[in-house]
């Protein structure tokens, strides 16, 4: 019988327990941060017990940290749960990138920068969007603290088999349009509950001409469709991507032999399949309080179909029948685990370059990571950015959810390149839009939405 | 974890689907580095007005609800953030059941793990529930795996494994350290390439 990728790492990974039931799993790595991780180091410490291998355990301050004057943390609540961290990690030896570290930054950019993330492993962390590692050809997938606790103490977890879904993406994509496109577009289509129960894999020719961060931007936002694990097979672009870096296998030829074997042996593998024709697909634009409410640009926002549809325009105070132009934009957040690596960087303030946002706009740029920021600014895209009227950064999760200050005001649009707009996700009352940075960055200039295949920025 | 068979309690009905983490413990009540506390802030947008007073609308609010434990709610519920935050937070509160369409995968299996036990029930069996009077009581009972209202008899499904949990109280990492052997047998045969 033929396999998916998905149904051959799982059976490398099985401990016990057969199919159908919840079986015992081994993780091959957990990262860790600060806001789901304090109450799973106090149930290790209630019971007396230890990390069982420390060395595949990896933690790091995102959520929480401040984007500017980043060692004097105002907020004393904030402060005690990133120390605790730091207290943790050093107690029971998991390694940490720490405030102000080379390595530091959000936990699904620095896994991959640093060749944590590899082909063929199971991924966890106490983050939904954990996902975003499932681009290297690995499960990926977000946990709960009772299961980082679970993970801290045995390197296993208990997981009953999900079915399996193909996502088959094709087609070349047109000018203007990005990964981020595509799987909003998905998710609009297809809604916020379709990959419930499912491991999601995305392949097609689409798929196999996108580099690494492209696909980790689809990969991503799998979990706003449902689905709590989304990945892609390796190819040799995933294996150039890993090789080199930080702790990346040192018998790296090896490891790519063994990594070759994670491949889908063909479509019937998969319990369902989704088509996706990326060759006419527009930008997107979120207009409600949840993912799947999206609309391509030049269409009309929906009528109202029931009570959750009016809660949303209410909330957002748009209404049916407008389109994404007239959303009137006062705040930009470029960054999130989503859309905050270097090439979303290089794409917005490509399309930044010689204009400066419009005014009573506030544009926050926040690198994915240190090593992102350092690279951008190695480029001069700082500059690009700053020259428009931006504010540029240190790394961290930010705006994407507001722990840390950086908040959209109540009433506000914002157009954003995070995955979620959640009723106050980005602070209480802010009305968030997602779409891909070079859209939010024509947003930002012009104080609305555009259409950026047909308009000039 | 507390055993749970039988619990028989009134109910509070929010039949709206696609309650998202970030509705039921906003991320300002996520710094906390205990489990405790954070039932007052459930529901917390919707639950207080933006002076600080609770919404005299919010059904948590009135005073025919106080003392409910069951939560009859729509579908895809718990979506979003993984946070375990948001199951704290119901717990605290005093819901020890969930009544829903469906459930994020994450958000199910940190419900495992606190003894909320979250039933799936289709739409028209939901909206009986949802319709009974705010001091009518049923009986969710989980060795029989039924949810019981007057001459009504609804059948849930639950794996035999978190049934087993649930019923005993039963710890998670207790349980899977029996298994210490079969992981150190696994680890001693995962290839190595460093």
């Amino acid at each position: 019988m033929s396999q998916t990728m998905f149904d051959k790492i799982w059976d490398k990974h099985v401990i016990t327990g057969k199919v159908g039931d919840p079986q015992l799993m081994y993780v091959d790595l957990q990262l860790l941060h600060e806001v789901t991780s304090p109450q799973a180091f106090e149930g290790l410490r209630e019971n007396n017990r230890k990390v069982r291998c420390p060395d595949r355990n990896f933690a790091t301050m995102d959520h929480n940290v401040p984007t500017i004057d980043i060692f004097n943390i105002k907020d004393v609540i904030s402060r005690n749960q990133i120390d605790t961290l730091g207290k943790n990690a050093k107690e029971f030896g998991v390694r940490l990138a720490g405030m102000g570290s080379e390595d530091q930054g959000i936990v699904h950019v620095i896994g991959p920068q640093l060749g944590l993330t590899q082909p063929g492993m199971i991924i966890v962390c106490g983050d939904s969007h954990t996902a975003t590692h499932g681009a290297f050809g690995s499960i990926a997938f977000g946990i709960g603290t009772s299961e980082v606790e679970h993970v801290l103490a045995t390197q296993t977890i208990w997981q009953t088999k999900p079915k399996t879904m193909g996502i088959h993406i094709h087609g070349k994509l047109p000018k203007g349009i990005f990964a981020k496109d595509i799987i909003m577009g998905i998710i609009a289509r297809e809604g916020v509950a379709f990959g419930t129960g499912y491991a999601v894999e995305y392949y097609g020719d689409t798929i196999s001409n996108m580099n690494m961060e492209e696909r980790m931007t689809i990969c991503n936002m799998s979990i706003e469709g449902g689905a709590k694990m989304g990945s892609i097979q390796p190819d040799q672009t995933t294996f150039d991507y890993v090789k080199g870096r930080k702790y990346a296998p040192k018998k790296i030829d090896q490891a790519i032999e063994y990594w070759k074997q994670f491949k889908t042996d063909d479509e019937s593998a998969f319990d369902k399949i989704i088509d996706f024709d990326v060759s006419d697909l527009a930008p997107f634009v979120s207009w409600g309080t949840n993912p799947g409410m999206s609309v391509p640009v030049d269409k009309p926002f929906p009528e109202i179909k029931n009570a959750d549809d009016k809660k949303a325009y209410d909330y957002i105070g748009l209404q049916p029948g407008q389109t994404a132009k007239q959303i009137p934009i006062g705040y930009v957040f470029f960054g999130s685990c989503t859309n905050g690596r270097l090439s979303d960087l290089k794409i917005a303030a490509n399309a930044l370059k010689g204009h400066h946002i419009a005014k009573g706009v506030t544009a926050l740029v926040v690198p994915g990571s240190r090593e992102v920021k350092e690279q951008a600014e190695k480029l001069g895209i700082d500059q690009i950015f700053k020259d428009a009227g931006c504010d540029w950064r240190e790394p961290g999760c930010s705006a994407c959810l507001g722990m840390n200050p950086d908040q959209v005001p109540a009433g506000v649009h914002c157009a954003s390149t995070s995955n979620r707009n959640f009723e106050g996700r980005q602070g209480a009352g802010a009305r968030t839009h997602l779409a891909s940075p070079a859209m939010v960055a024509a947003a930002a200039v012009h104080g609305h939405f555009i259409d950026i295949r047909k308009e000039a920025i | 974890m507390k055993p749970i068979t039988q619990i028989t309690n009134t109910t509070i009905p929010l039949m709206k689907d696609n309650i998202d983490t970030d509705q039921l413990i906003p991320k300002q009540f996520l710094k906390n580095i205990l489990k405790t506390g954070y039932g007052r802030n459930l529901f917390y947008d919707w639950r207080y007005l933006a002076n600080g007073a609770k919404n005299p609308d919010f059904i948590l609010n009135q005073d025919k609800y106080q003392g409910a434990s069951i939560l009859i709610t729509g579908d895809n519920f718990g979506c979003g953030s993984s946070r375990e935050h948001a199951v704290w937070a119901l717990k605290n509160y005093g819901f020890e059941v969930v009544i829903a369409g469906g459930y994020s995968d994450i958000f199910y299996m940190n419900s495992t793990k606190n003894g909320l036990l979250a039933i799936t029930l289709p739409k028209d069996q939901r909206e009986i529930l949802a319709n009974i009077s705010a001091n009518e009581e049923i009986t969710v009972d989980l060795p029989n795996q039924e949810v019981r209202y007057k001459d009504h008899k609804f059948t849930f499904e639950i794996d035999p494994l978190w049934k087993h949990k649930f019923v005993n109280g039963l710890d998670d990492v207790a349980i899977t350290m029996g298994y210490d052997e079969q992981i150190s047998q696994y680890e001693a045969n995962m290839p190595n390439f460093n």
